[in-house]
């Protein structure tokens, strides 16, 4: 037992951070999100291809690192520390579900182009599939528009779709560093996923984890920037890190930034072990990180007072991201009724 | 990153929770499950004695000491088993956790050759002499006095809360020893036996009308010049250094004990229906969700590391503050589970059942050891580097 990064896991934390802090710059976030695809696709090039990041966690037979959810979680958070606009999480969702779910031939087709970063992934819910046609309207799918391959779970199965089989409508979303898209699919032919169930119960997790860590580097982005800003900025002669109201508020974040912390790698964690309560522990992960980035980007807005409430200051892309990583993929309130029903609240007394 | 135990853990976690088996179930059954601080203490003085006798007293001390070097893995274990066997809680608890740990890092050898075995061994308990009348959180600001005559210190003021003070047999005291000094500077650190003419201990009821603290009074106490740790006037270092340990995961074997509280309020919820109202299903989730990140957070501080960015220690901070909101708003999901019939105790003394005695002796973990705004302030002070609260008198 040992709860800390190895020393490899530290180099990979050490790695990312300082390349996501060079590139995933404002501007260049703010640049993507001008587009309504929320893609900075220089980034994904670079993330992709110099630093394997999007293969990591992919098996090596098909052209990835056989890293596991602890890096995963190590990239995540350290793109969350900077909103990078990035598909990282949808791409993972459709790699997850394609590993776990697909057929020996869709997993040699796909999975080496979508860890290579030459094709986007994501995933969506929603629409009927009948006769290998899928039908329907599927909504909030992430980074939809610029993804070439969903995988879509519907109604009657688990499917691919490629991207030129329907229509995809980007929508005016309030995050625009993970913008959804719309599906219309009139009667496009897909691929069913050998097995299905398999796919979205692997996806989901990833998924729930990815969002948690990159809650988790969010909120801590939210706190440093907050405590730099409460140092420097005077009032009453005094800087206002020197108010206890605000001071306490800043622990208040900590606090929640650390369980969060611990939460998101004991999830990590587990699911690599394979250990016994590693589904709790992830939805324990969803719903506190979520909860606990909204606290701190509501904070970070208050705390900055008016400059927090621009759209030049970059609060508002961190409050939003927030919101998202609550909603997507099960609210907090969700994620603790599972956990609810996992502790036998519904077993005989 | 590994969250597993080898079999070399595991078994010695058969062995830990087999011997606890045996104790509980056989000499020492009527202690099983008792959660009261203050219950049974001539029968929980027996049982730290049998702990030691069996070296599993203080298992991460050197063995020289009596204890087994245990690994933090195995420090670990034990506490979740001692919690899972219903053992009860340490009457020693601030001897094993607080006062030895203290005496390990400051003491001479002479000093730990001496006090740290009978700790060890169950035969010599402690309670803790910081906060004053008019010292609580400001604890630099004490008055009680000592000097030297001859081969002993001698000891004139009054501390007060003083915890399991009228079971204990050592009493260490922040005491003055420069007279005209103030704040942190001209403090020492004494160990005073309590059994003595010069020491005086009366009970405090509480609000939950047990009487787990004190008021201790020092009027001509004395003790050996030896009894000092640390050299005079280095007081206030070896107290923070102690208040170290006591934010820090000495409480670990007590926050192992909290799941069985879950766990009887999460028996009382599903007995009484309350388990299918929507809102306690989220407070229990909760709940439960806090408790398995306490163990995490321990986890993360006992292995050095801190799983994340800074490396420096400083979420370690946060942990007090953490699990004592925990604590408390479990008392407040047990009571609130309960109804009205938490609010009604079965005999005739005031006293209440398990869990609503938890939703009352909760409101205390916010306070003792450093209550939360004192803890809010440290972690902004020296985790996140903002500016010191200024005093209103000494500058
Ligand atoms: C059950 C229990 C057991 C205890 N056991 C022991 C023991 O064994 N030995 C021992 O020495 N002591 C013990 N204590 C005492 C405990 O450490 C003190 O009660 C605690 O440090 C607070 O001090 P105080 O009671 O004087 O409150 P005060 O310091 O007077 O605080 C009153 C209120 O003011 C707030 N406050 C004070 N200063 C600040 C500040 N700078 N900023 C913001 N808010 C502030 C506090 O948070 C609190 O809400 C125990 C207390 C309890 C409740």
């Amino acid at each position: 037992m040992r709860f800390s990064f190895s020393d490899e896991q530290a180099m990979i934390a050490e790695t990312v951070r300082s390349f996501f802090a060079e590139q995933a710059t404002s501007e260049r976030t703010r640049a993507a999100m001008e587009t309504a695809h929320g893609h900075d696709a220089e980034l994904w090039r670079s993330a992709a291809q110099e630093l394997g990041l999007v293969g990591l966690a992919l098996p090596e037979e098909h052209g990835g690192s056989g890293l596991g959810q602890i890096e995963s979680a190590i990239v995540a958070e350290a793109a969350g520390y900077q909103v990078a606009a990035l598909p990282l999480l949808s791409t993972a969702l459709a790699v997850r579900a394609l590993v776990a779910g697909g057929t020996a031939d869709q997993r040699a087709r796909w999975l080496p182009k979508l860890a290579s970063g030459e094709l986007i992934g994501s995933y969506g819910e929603g629409g009927r599939i009948d006769g290998g046609r899928l039908h329907g309207r599927i909504d909030h799918v992430p980074h939809g528009a610029v993804a070439d391959l969903f995988v879509i779970a519907a109604e009657g199965g688990v499917a691919l779709l490629s991207r030129d089989a329907a229509v995809v409508t980007p929508c005016t979303s309030m995050d625009q560093t993970r913008p959804y898209a719309r599906i219309d699919a009139d009667g496009a032919a897909v691929e069913l996923l050998a097995d299905g169930r398999t796919a979205i119960d692997a996806a989901t997790r990833v998924g729930w984890i990815a969002l948690a860590a990159d809650a988790l580097g969010g909120a801590q982005a939210c706190l440093d920037r907050t405590v730099d800003y409460a140092k420097e900025r005077v009032q009453f002669g005094r800087a206002i890190g020197s108010f206890q109201a605000i001071k306490h508020r800043l622990a208040d974040m900590m606090v929640e930034i650390e369980q969060t912390r611990s939460a998101v790698y004991w999830a990590a964690c587990a699911a690599d072990e394979g250990a016994p309560d590693a589904l709790l522990a992830a939805h324990a992960a969803k719903a506190l990180a979520a909860d606990t980035y909204r606290f701190c980007a509501g904070n970070m807005i208050q705390l900055h007072g008016g400059i927090g409430f621009t759209w030049e200051h970059d609060a508002h892309l961190f409050f939003k991201r927030a919101q998202s990583d609550a909603t997507l993929l099960g609210t907090p309130e969700w994620h603790r009724e599972r956990i609810a029903a996992l502790v036998g609240l519904d077993e005989a007394a | 990153m590994k969250l597993g135990f080898s079999p070399e853990e595991e078994a010695f976690r058969a062995e830990a929770a087999a011997w606890l088996q045996a104790e509980l179930s056989g000499p020492f059954a009527d202690l099983r499950g008792i959660t009261s601080l203050t219950a049974a203490p001539d029968r929980r003085r027996a049982w730290e004695r049998r702990l030691g006798e069996a070296r599993w007293g203080c298992i991460g001390w050197p063995e020289a000491y009596g204890g087994r070097d245990a690994t933090l893995a195995e420090q670990v274990i034990f506490a979740e088993e001692y919690a899972r066997a219903g053992a009860p809680p340490r009457l020693n608890h601030i001897g094993v956790e607080l006062a030895g740990p203290t005496i390990l890092a400051f003491g001479s050898d002479e000093q730990k050759a001496r006090l740290l075995p009978p700790i060890a061994r169950g035969e010599q308990l402690w309670c803790q002499g910081y906060s004053e009348p008019n010292a609580g959180s400001d604890l630099a600001n004490v008055r009680t006095r000592a000097w030297r005559d001859g081969g002993d210190w001698v000891i004139e003021g009054q501390k007060v809360w003083t915890s399991l003070a009228q079971f204990s047999d050592w009493i260490f005291v922040v005491a003055r020893t420069e007279p005209g000094s103030k704040g942190p500077k001209g403090l020492s650190f004494l160990l005073v036996p309590i059994d003595q003419p010069g020491v005086t201990v009366r009970p405090i009821r509480q609000i939950t009308g047990d009487a787990e603290f004190n008021e201790t009074f020092f009027d001509g106490a004395r003790t050996a010049a030896a009894n000092i740790l640390g050299e005079p006037g280095q007081g206030w270092q070896v107290a923070m250094a102690l208040l170290g340990f006591e934010r820090g995961v000495s409480t670990l074997a007590q926050q192992m004990g909290f799941r069985n509280e879950l766990d009887a309020v999460i028996r009382a919820a599903k007995a009484n229906g309350a388990a299918r109202d929507p809102l306690i299903r989220q407070r229990i989730a909760k709940a439960e969700i806090g408790l398995r990140l306490m163990r995490y957070g321990a986890l993360r501080m006992l292995s050095g590391g801190t799983g994340g960015a800074e490396g420096n220690g400083a979420a370690a901070l946060t942990y007090k503050i953490q699990w004592a909101s925990w604590r408390r708003s479990l008392g407040e999901l047990a009571i609130d589970v309960l109804g009205i019939a938490g609010e009604i105790g079965d005999g005739a003394e005031y006293g209440f059942g398990e869990l609503s005695t938890l939703f009352l002796y909760s409101r205390a973990d916010t306070i003792y050891g450093g209550t939360n705004q004192i803890q809010r302030n440290i972690i902004a002070e020296r985790a996140l580097g903002l500016p010191r609260e200024p005093r209103g008198d000494i500058g």
